[in-house]
């Protein structure tokens, strides 16, 4: 836990503060490799959802946006029915 | 710039306290660590109760598991579960006399705590931030320890028995003359413990019928003598005067509860400094709030007695105030005379009152002889007597690193509570797992401190205290300050934004403050 100066020292710094903050730093091995476990398994249905729905949702929340942005006469009309 | 408060010239020196907020972030990520200790908590828990890990806690026995459960509440669980896993900052032995620099014996566990065993080594020369040595009189040689040599060899260790009975020795005469005169007070009693000298006294001065009216954050001792006295009590906010006028008009108009009679006495119960937060109590505007309704004060210098003042006499002195204007002084001998015990001085038909009603006088064994003769060569010392100054020059001393430790830790980053003067400093660390960190990491760089968690403080604020002391030279502060500061950058403790909060002196309303029903 000393030099902060290398990008590895940097990361292994960061991993303390995180260790600290979640008080991993104060448990058990084995409760450890459940904790670490448990985050890591989260941690991937985040990403594995982000990259399924993201893309989706960012395409039709941009399309949504290209028709109230690009015509604003057809926009009008389709309030006024 | 410091918030100054002159309330009508009542202060002759500027009074510079300062409490900043938790930042926002650091309140929300404390939770997140309680939050995960506590499922871990609860997991252990489960695993004990079905004998799927071994149970090394008390436990009822079998017979009894129908009985009303003793270990489920919330204390037990904090015990078990949080506090077992840093208990290695406490309860650490040490090994020689707790001055400057301290002797600790080394000792590791190998089942997280539950047990610890010595490995024979002994750490030598530890600098000692944590120890109540103010006036750094906790010595092995030097004017205090020959005499009380020689008091033991001529008095033995032993007393044998009470004060009232055979137990009032010339010594106990000599000290109290000494330290009544000390005070500026007409006459003063000593006892062997400075806990019983509240609990036990406070219950003498006050009783059924009476109100006191004690601050939030008062010591264990003092909140034990209030409630075993049967007086009523009410809380005032942590030295806040507007919140204490508030009771004490509401007490003078409204009277006793039920029957509306006028109260027997009101007593209000503040300390000198506060341990915990470090802060230095409103003596002036107690003392002015005290004369405009006609009640008593009994103010505790347990740490401020020999650490505040030109000449060590205590916040009374600090403030430029006379000591007749607070009834009951309190201190103990424990933390700036290097001794132990406690005194109350005031009035004498105060004294005379306690001598006969007290039940520590009554019960308690008295004072041993080289503890009294300790005291009283230290309290010649400080005053002067023995014809020499280096009483007053520890006073000068100490008031010297308290404010040369606190700018700097200021100036570092952390965020530090309490006023500028009082030679108490609190560092907040606020996460469950930095109380534990800090503690081992000052330990491996050869640094004592003291951290506290839950139950002395609340919950999310926790802290490191240092206690600083004329004995600490300004080599010592420095390797200590460069410690901290390393082990600030690498817990990542400073957390100051910087910004001073002033203080809360906005006139007090009735939206602010929430009465409690009796």
């Amino acid at each position: 836990m000393d030099v902060k100066r290398s990008p590895q020292g940097y990361l292994y710094w960061l991993f303390c503060q995180f260790e600290l903050i979640t008080c991993s730093y104060l448990m058990e091995p084995w409760e450890k490799v459940l904790f670490y476990s448990f985050n890591l398994a989260i941690a991937g249905l985040l990403l594995y959802t982000a990259y399924v729905c993201l893309v989706f949702h960012l395409s039709s929340a941009f399309q949504l946006l290209w028709g109230f942005l690009g015509n604003p006469r057809e926009n009008a009309l389709s309030v006024v029915k | 710039i410091n918030h100054i408060v002159h309330n009508g010239g009542l202060y002759k020196r500027p009074f510079n306290e300062a409490f900043e907020e938790t930042p926002m972030l650091v309140a929300v990520l404390t939770y997140v660590g309680y939050g995960v200790l506590t499922l871990f908590g609860y997991l252990r828990d489960f695993m004990r109760q079905w004998k799927i890990e071994k149970c090394q806690n008390a436990t009822e026995r079998e017979e009894q598991k129908d009985f009303v459960p003793l270990y489920q509440d919330f204390e037990n669980f904090y015990n078990r579960n949080l506090y077992m896993r840093i208990r290695d900052s406490w309860n650490r032995p040490i090994c020689s006399v707790p001055g400057a620099k301290v002797d600790m014996m080394e000792r590791v566990s190998h089942d997280y705590n539950w047990t610890f065993t010595y490995t024979g080594r002994v750490i030598k020369d530890i600098i000692n931030m944590g120890s109540y040595n103010y006036l750094g009189f906790a010595q092995k040689a030097g004017p205090c320890q020959e005499a009380a040599a020689k008091v033991l060899s001529q008095y033995g260790a032993g007393v044998c028995s009470t004060r009232q009975e055979m137990g009032n020795l010339d010594k106990h005469e000599e000290l109290e003359k000494l330290v009544a005169r000390f005070l500026g007070v007409e006459s003063a009693m000593a006892y062997g413990m400075g806990f019983a000298t509240n609990s036990m006294n406070i219950p003498a001065l006050v009783g059924k019928g009476c109100l006191i009216l004690s601050d939030e954050l008062n010591h264990a001792s003092l909140v034990l003598g209030a409630r075993l006295s049967g007086a009523t009590i009410r809380i005032f906010k942590h030295n806040n005067m507007q919140s204490l006028e508030k009771l004490l008009k509401d007490a003078i108009v409204h009277g006793q509860p039920r029957t509306r009679r006028p109260w027997k006495k009101i007593l209000i119960l503040v300390e000198g400094i506060y341990s915990m937060e470090g802060s230095i109590v409103r003596l002036p505007e107690v003392i002015a709030l005290k004369k405009k309704y006609k009640s008593y004060l009994y103010l505790d210098e347990a740490h401020s007695i020999g650490a505040l003042g030109p000449s060590g006499r205590g916040v009374v002195e600090y403030f430029g105030l006379s000591p007749e204007d607070v009834d009951v002084m309190m201190g103990t001998f424990t933390k700036s005379f290097g001794a132990a015990g406690g005194y109350i001085g005031g009035k004498k038909e105060l004294i005379d009152y306690l001598r006969t009603y007290s039940h520590s006088a009554a019960y308690a064994t008295s004072m041993s002889p080289p503890v009294v003769e300790q005291i009283i060569t230290s309290v010649k010392c400080i005053m002067g007597e023995d014809g020499t100054t280096i009483g007053r020059a520890r006073v000068q001393q100490l008031a010297e690193n308290t404010r040369y430790f606190r700018r700097r830790l200021k100036e570092m980053g952390f965020i530090i509570y309490g006023n500028e003067d009082s030679p108490v400093v609190p560092l907040m660390l606020y996460m469950p797992a930095k109380i534990g960190a800090f503690g081992r990491e000052m330990l491996k760089r050869n640094i004592g401190v003291v951290v506290v968690g839950f139950p002395a403080t609340p919950i999310i604020e926790s802290r490191a205290r240092f206690c600083l002391s004329a004995a600490h030279t300004k080599e010592m502060l420095d390797t200590a300050l460069k410690e901290i500061n390393e082990v600030g950058d690498l817990l990542q403790l400073k957390y100051s934004r910087r910004r001073l909060v002033p203080l809360l002196d906005r006139p007090f309303d009735e939206t602010t403050y929430e009465e409690t029903e009796d």
